[in-house]
């Protein structure tokens, strides 16, 4: 073994500490295991994994309750936020965060997660948004862009008929009681070290009881797009990732709506053009 | 593919790092590939237990840890060789 070599050092290990076994149940090319790695190497490099309390809603990403080594609770479809209140309610001293996907956190519950953020509740919410009900099989969600074909919008998604995608990041931002709001990705190994930082972020701002944090992950799922695993990120990264812009959408007490977020990425492609126009980036 | 023959060609930078795969687990997604920045991953012919393809690696891994990041089934774990003995084996090749 590599592991034995003195000369060598681990910069990356398979699997995040606090999952039991590498075996889980999600499809080839999956987003959702790597958010959950965003989500769990935090948790272990803060040293809360002896105090954490995970509340798991209903999707695909509910088999990890078996395999996170971490202390659980099985929530109602959409109703994980408000389960986490009691949980953080009873037990102060814990960090407490919720796993849900799009359909169970903004089609079935949004009220439980926008109340628990307008009541500041100090719990952090994680979305695992990939814009289907990847777990019945590829359906439309309040989340799925115009455009957007899924199982039951084949045309794509058509803004006279089924109306236009909900941004639930700009509606929590927008609720005095959250204190940290930010929309990840998982297109790129880039992205995930950027995710895992915003996670580390909520989570801190969790431990100094600051109030309500929120983290929105985009995640690949090609078996409900109907597309082959190796084009998921690409595809992902032009659809969803066009309308759900990656950022922070509020932090330190300043709020940048989605909009503002895509202004600054155009902004930068230009900078960007007109460096490499100049011959190519200084430094 | 050309990337693999540019970096055989390239064998002084092979030290910087590698990868071990565990293949048994691995669902042949094919992420990882894309996901290379050298390019030194490729898919092989012969299937795991659970009937997928899985990657392998080729010479030029730097042991930048992408692979391991991107990859669903937690398949890679990736180390580093430090700094002062990469530099002594591609001394020359670089300025």
């Amino acid at each position: 073994m590599a592991a034995t070599n003195p000369e060598l050092k681990v910069v990356g290990q398979q699997k995040p500490d606090l999952v039991l076994t590498q075996h889980h149940h999600m499809c080839p090319g999956c987003g959702e295991p790597l958010a959950l790695r965003a989500c769990l190497e935090p948790i272990q490099e803060l040293g809360l994994a002896q105090r954490a309390i995970a509340v798991a809603g209903i999707g695909c990403y509910t088999s990890f309750s078996m395999t996170t080594d971490l202390d659980l609770v099985q929530a109602l479809h959409g109703r994980a936020p408000s389960v986490a209140t009691g949980v953080k309610r009873m037990r102060p001293d814990t960090i407490v965060y919720t796993l849900q996907g799009d359909g169970d956190m903004v089609n079935e519950g949004l009220q439980e997660v926008l109340h628990t953020a307008a009541r500041g509740e100090n719990v952090t919410c994680v979305l695992l948004n990939n814009g289907v009900f990847g777990e019945t099989g590829g359906h439309m969600t309040a989340t799925s862009v115009l455009g957007q074909r899924t199982k039951n919008t084949l045309a794509g998604r058509d803004a006279a008929y089924h109306g236009f995608p909900i941004l639930i990041g700009d509606l929590i931002a927008g609720l005095e009681g959250a204190v940290y709001v930010a929309r990840g990705s998982v297109h790129n190994a880039g992205a995930v070290a950027r995710t895992k930082k915003m996670f580390r972020r909520a989570f801190e701002c969790q431990m100094r009881n600051e109030g309500f944090t929120f983290v929105e992950v985009l995640t690949m799922c090609p078996t409900g797009w109907f597309i082959p695993t190796i084009e998921g990120p690409k595809y992902m990264h032009d659809t969803l990732g066009e309308v759900h812009i990656m950022g922070e959408l509020k932090a330190d007490g300043v709020i940048r709506t989605t909009e503002e977020l895509h202004a600054e990425n155009v902004q930068k492609a230009v900078e960007i053009e007109q460096a490499l126009a100049r011959g190519g980036i200084e430094g | 593919m050309s990337s693999h023959v540019d970096s055989q060609t390239n064998d002084a930078r092979d030290a910087r790092g590698t990868v071990t795969i565990a293949t048994e687990v691995c669902k042949g997604c094919e992420l990882c590939i894309e996901a290379c920045p050298p390019r030194v991953l490729a898919m092989g012919t012969d299937v795991n237990h659970l009937g997928y393809h899985f990657p392998e690696l080729h010479d030029g891994c730097t042991g930048c840890a992408a692979c391991q990041l991107i990859c669903p089934d937690f398949v890679f774990e990736v180390f580093r060789r430090p700094r002062k003995t990469a530099a002594a084996t591609t001394a020359g090749s670089t300025t």
